[in-house]
């Protein structure tokens, strides 16, 4: 396979400066990914996850180095780049189909055309006959399903993904979780995802890189093995190979957890409620 | 929740299902029963001691006049017309009191919001002047704009637009972050993020601070009308109070409540109308 180059971070650091002082959330980081590759990012609370996602977004510019993509620099956030948060953020006062097509409208692209592939998108997505109906008539589930819809609306080729399936019900996620990565493999987008749950990060990704904690830095790289990469995170977790590649992560995480504790529990397998703020 | 069960043990549970559903309509229609019958016994009550005691002398009747006497007065403006004119003019500078305060209101707090800068420097200046009584700056704008409508609406516009510019900002600053962070997100600007995303979010509250205001306004209205006016319900308040007509006084105060009454609830209606479909999560 010919590995084209796709996301870049460069030498990238980033300062958080408020008035309680300035803080480093990431240091030097290094960083390529591969067009239509899936990397995540694992590490304990604070590592600055969420920090990348957001270089990478444009939502955050670099304090020092360079995010490119596709060799352009990026320096605020476009409609190439979909984001999925770990809310759905559904405008209550839009239905279903506005919601969705929010992106589009915002980016001057809403036509007929775009209404159309909006109403096919639900349609994938299992939420046909929900278009008329506003987000509080729908459940959870269904919710991150529209917010899905409405990411993938703009056609982007990068979709990143932060944490969206943590606050969700286990076997709701676990269902979600084959969607997006069925619906990210069919179009060819590259994808980074955030998550605390070794074994989502485990199930749905070509690679893994495990973060140490502040200020973050890249401690590990995991290369997942070939039939884990091409099963439906569903099956992944079935498969043979997954259960050593789960534990190599979490004695990853374990030996920088010290103190801690969060990473070492049942929780963090299970995908607990927990999530880092670093806004 | 359905239940499904075959069969007839089916019908038994559906039916004791309606029998307490039942009950509890039943139970609810006699509660509002009671409230409607002590609420019309409280007003009936009241009537009547007032008319009582002002016939038979228990109250001065200069003072207090009673129930029947108000109603004939009220009856007898009304069929010689010379009460229009007076509702009109108060009513109309009401609505137009309240109308352009949330308006007013809502176009500082838009501006607030563009430049954080002009709000941090105006932020200690608008706290003072919302606690500031400012009808009492009514004399101002009466020598100012000249006696008449204008220096009315003015007075009223001085209660309602401060305390409507710092609600509406705060409400502004509320809008969930994360609603924000998605508009961002596909790259719109601060305009587009401020027609799409924080002008909707906030459309309930401006639309309830329209309705605070139609109380305010008439605070304003009836204040400015007391101090220059030659028509409105205000005016007939003062002009009462110098002839000792304190029958005039308490009329032009049950038509003010009715007029405002009325106000009030076609705002509601309004409001209900306005925010129909949408629910909050």
């Amino acid at each position: 396979m010919p590995e084209q180059e796709k996301l870049r971070l460069r030498n990238v650091s980033h300062v958080y400066v408020n008035d309680s002082g300035a803080s480093l959330a990431v240091e030097s980081l290094d960083l390529t990914i591969a067009q239509g590759e899936f990397v995540s990012l694992v590490g304990p609370s604070g590592c600055g996850k969420t920090t990348v996602l957001h270089l990478i977004a444009g939502l955050l510019a670099p304090t020092r180095g360079e995010v490119s993509m596709g060799g352009k620099r990026v320096s605020a956030p476009s409609t190439s780049v979909g984001y999925m948060l770990q809310q759905d953020y559904l405008f209550p006062w839009r239905t279903i189909q506005d919601n969705a097509a929010f992106g589009l409208e915002i980016s001057g692209k809403l036509s007929a055309e775009t209404k159309r592939r909006v109403g096919r998108l639900l349609e994938e997505l299992e939420l046909g006959g929900t278009a008329l109906k506003y987000p509080s008539e729908l459940s959870g589930g269904m919710r991150q399903r529209v917010a899905l819809a409405r990411t993938l609306a703009t056609e982007p080729d990068i979709m990143l993904l932060d944490e969206p399936f943590s606050a969700l019900d286990m076997h709701i996620k676990l269902q979600l979780e084959d969607l997006v990565w069925s619906t990210i493999r069919k179009r060819g987008q590259t994808a980074v995802l955030v998550t605390h749950d070794l074994s989502e990060a485990a199930a749905m990704s070509d690679r893994i890189i495990v973060l140490g904690r502040n200020p973050g830095r890249i401690r590990l790289e995991l290369e997942v093995p070939g039939p884990l990469r091409a099963a439906l995170p569903m099956e992944a977790r079935r498969h043979s190979a997954f259960q050593p590649l789960f534990d190599q992560l979490w004695m990853e995480l374990d030996d920088e957890g010290d103190g801690d504790g969060k990473q070492g529990g049942g929780e963090t397998v299970e995908g607990g409620g927990q999530h880092e703020d670093e806004n | 929740m359905k239940m499904k069960i075959s069969g007839a043990t089916s019908d038994s549970a559906s039916e004791w299902l309606q029998s307490l559903f039942a009950k509890h309509k039943a139970r609810s229609r006699r509660v509002t029963a009671a409230v409607l019958l002590v609420r019309t016994v409280i007003l009936v009550l009241f009537v009547g001691l007032w008319e009582q005691a002002g016939r038979s002398k228990w109250i001065d009747p200069l003072l207090f006049s009673y129930p029947s006497r108000i109603v004939n007065l009220i009856a007898d403006m009304v069929r010689d017309g010379s009460v229009w004119p007076h509702v009109g003019m108060t009513a109309g500078e009401t609505a137009l009191g309240f109308v352009l305060g949330t308006a007013l209101g809502t176009l500082l707090a838009a501006l607030l919001w563009w430049f954080p800068f002009v709000s941090r420097v105006l932020d200690p200046y608008l706290v003072v002047l919302n606690s500031m009584p400012k009808v009492a700056l009514g004399p101002i704008f009466i020598v100012a704009l000249g006696p008449g409508f204008m220096s009315i609406v003015v007075t009223t516009l001085s209660v309602t637009v401060i305390i409507t510019t710092l609600n509406i900002y705060n409400q502004f600053r509320e809008v969930e972050g994360g609603f924000i962070k998605v508009a961002r997100l596909f790259g719109a600007s601060r305009l587009q993020t401020f027609r799409y995303v924080i002008i909707p979010a906030s459309f309930p509250v401006i639309i309830s601070t329209l309705k605070v205001n139609v109380g305010l306004s008439w605070v304003g209205v009836i204040v400015g009308e007391f101090l220059v006016a030659k028509l409105g319900l205000g005016y007939l308040i003062i002009y009462g109070f110098q002839v000792f007509n304190f029958t005039l006084v308490l009329a032009s105060l049950v038509m003010i409540a009715l007029v405002a009454t009325v106000m009030y609830q076609l705002v509601a209606m309004l409001e209900r109308r306005l925010t129909g479909g949408r629910r909050e999560r």
